[in-house]
């Protein structure tokens, strides 16, 4: 392992061992439907609250990891995860079920590549031969934690991005595999001024153009260099904003460069701007990236994790919305 | 022909809220409070009376009618208590639609859950 600016480096590589999506209706009726592992005909999951609902959707995602490749929870050596709720309850009540040594975390909708980078870094180590990384969002309990109740009956404006019922989860390991991670860039927290909530996509595409370009310098690599490029949930905004950016530098990052926010749902699905949530690109993740690497139809990917570091609070004190980007280079085929 | 009229006043308002929701950043709460405002505004420079003698229910159930009721209450019961009336007045003409507001989401609340939005 080593270190170059911002990037770390495994030479030994960290290995990708499975991986599972569990996710709500809607997602379940988007584009990528029947890619994921676990799709709920009850966006209650059985549960009396979204808050224990989202808990269960987190355990049936690690139960589709554990159980593709036979593993048992006792085999993992400790867990990290995070979730958009206050004090993230929905991963932190889930992990009582998982009983293992857990980190949660909290990186917005970056979380699920944060808990890439920190579980790649404990199995690099050698403090962990296995470790499960996950991270989760759903709709109603997002609903409540950032705007209102669902109650509430409110309206949603045009530009309101719709925070996706997802959970993905992925193991990662010492041992060979399919698919493995060769470099992460941990993000800074950069803040373009922003205040509008309805436009978390410009606010956050500023740290994913800084830690994209930390990286390329880092590596001494390019865009052309990899077969696909993906934020979190730039939504379409945003990811102009940050092929604009690039452009500036006469950088072109082309059609590889994409944003999960955009591919988990169809336009006819009203989701106005597009998705969002921690549960957005960790599922998009697990459920279509992992799987492609591991087939080979993807060689190289760069995961950009984005979130929008900002509160209910801090949105009503007026506050701007800083905003990261955690890069985690994924490779495929042995 | 009431009805029509009801109908047309009533979905100009919410028409009219429609826009702000999708042109301005005004959250559903901030738009329900200016409402509110802006119909004691134009009760009390007498705009609003013929709008209700005109539209009735139309111009009496969005929240401007609500501030229309809290501006007539608070100028009946300034003319019955002076001063102390400005304090009085408009919870007292309003009592029955918030208590009525409260019962039925209360009741609503025993006998329903919120449905899943997708």
């Amino acid at each position: 392992m080593s270190r170059v600016g911002d990037t770390l480096f495994f030479e030994n590589p960290v290995w990708v061992s499975t991986w599972a999506a569990a996710v709500g209706t809607k997602e379940g009726q988007g584009p990528l439907g029947a890619y994921f592992d676990y799709v709920t005909r009850d966006n209650r999951f059985g549960k009396k609250t979204w808050e224990q609902a989202e808990s269960r959707m987190v355990e049936l995602a690690c139960e589709a990891a554990l159980a593709k490749v036979g593993l048992e929870l006792s085999q993992i050596d400790c867990a990290l995860g995070g979730d958009l709720l206050n004090q993230c309850i929905s991963t932190g009540f889930a992990a009582r079920g998982l009983g293992l040594p857990y980190f949660g975390l909290y990186g917005a909708c970056s979380t699920m590549a944060e808990s890439l980078i920190l579980g790649t870094v404990l199995v690099s180590g050698g403090f962990a031969g296995r470790t499960l990384c996950l991270a989760s969002s759903h709709f109603c309990s997002a609903e409540r934690q950032y705007r209102y109740p669902l109650e509430y009956g409110g309206q949603r404006p045009p530009t309101a991005q719709w925070t996706a019922t997802a959970c993905g989860a992925a193991v990662l390991q010492q041992e060979p595999t399919a698919v493995r991670v060769t470099a992460a860039t941990p993000g800074r927290v950069y803040d373009p001024g922003i205040t509008d909530a309805n436009n978390m996509g410009a606010a956050m595409a500023q740290s994913a153009y800084e830690t994209l370009r930390t990286f390329f310098r880092d590596s001494g690599t390019g865009p052309e260099d990899y077969d696909l490029m993906v934020t979190g949930d730039l939504a379409s905004v945003g990811h102009g904003v940050v092929q604009e950016l690039f452009r500036r530098d006469g950088v072109v990052l082309g059609d590889r460069y994409q944003d999960c926010g955009m591919m988990l749902f169809d336009q006819s699905q009203d989701v106005h701007a597009g998705a969002s949530g921690c549960g957005c690109s960790a599922a998009v993740l697990c459920g279509r990236i992992l799987p492609d690497l591991a087939s080979g139809k993807l060689k190289k990917v760069l995961f950009c994790g984005t979130g929008a570091m900002m509160s209910p609070t801090s949105a009503n004190q007026g506050e701007s919305i800083p905003g990261i980007c955690h890069l985690v280079c994924l490779e495929g085929g042995l | 022909m009431m009805y029509v009229k009801a109908f047309l006043v009533g979905g100009v308002i919410c028409a009219l809220s429609q826009v702000l929701i999708d042109r301005t950043r005004l959250t559903p709460a901030r738009i329900l409070s200016a409402y509110v405002v802006l119909g004691v505004i134009l009760s009390g420079v007498g705009i609003w009376g013929p709008v209700v003698k005109f539209a009735g229910a139309g111009a009496t159930v969005p929240l401007l009618g609500f501030g229309h009721t809290m501006a007539e209450g608070v100028k009946t019961a300034v003319q019955e208590q002076g001063f102390l009336g400005a304090f009085t007045g408009g919870l007292t003409a309003s009592a029955g639609g918030i208590a009525a507001a409260v019962g039925f989401s209360l009741l609503a609340a025993f006998l329903f859950q919120p449905g899943d939005r997708s």
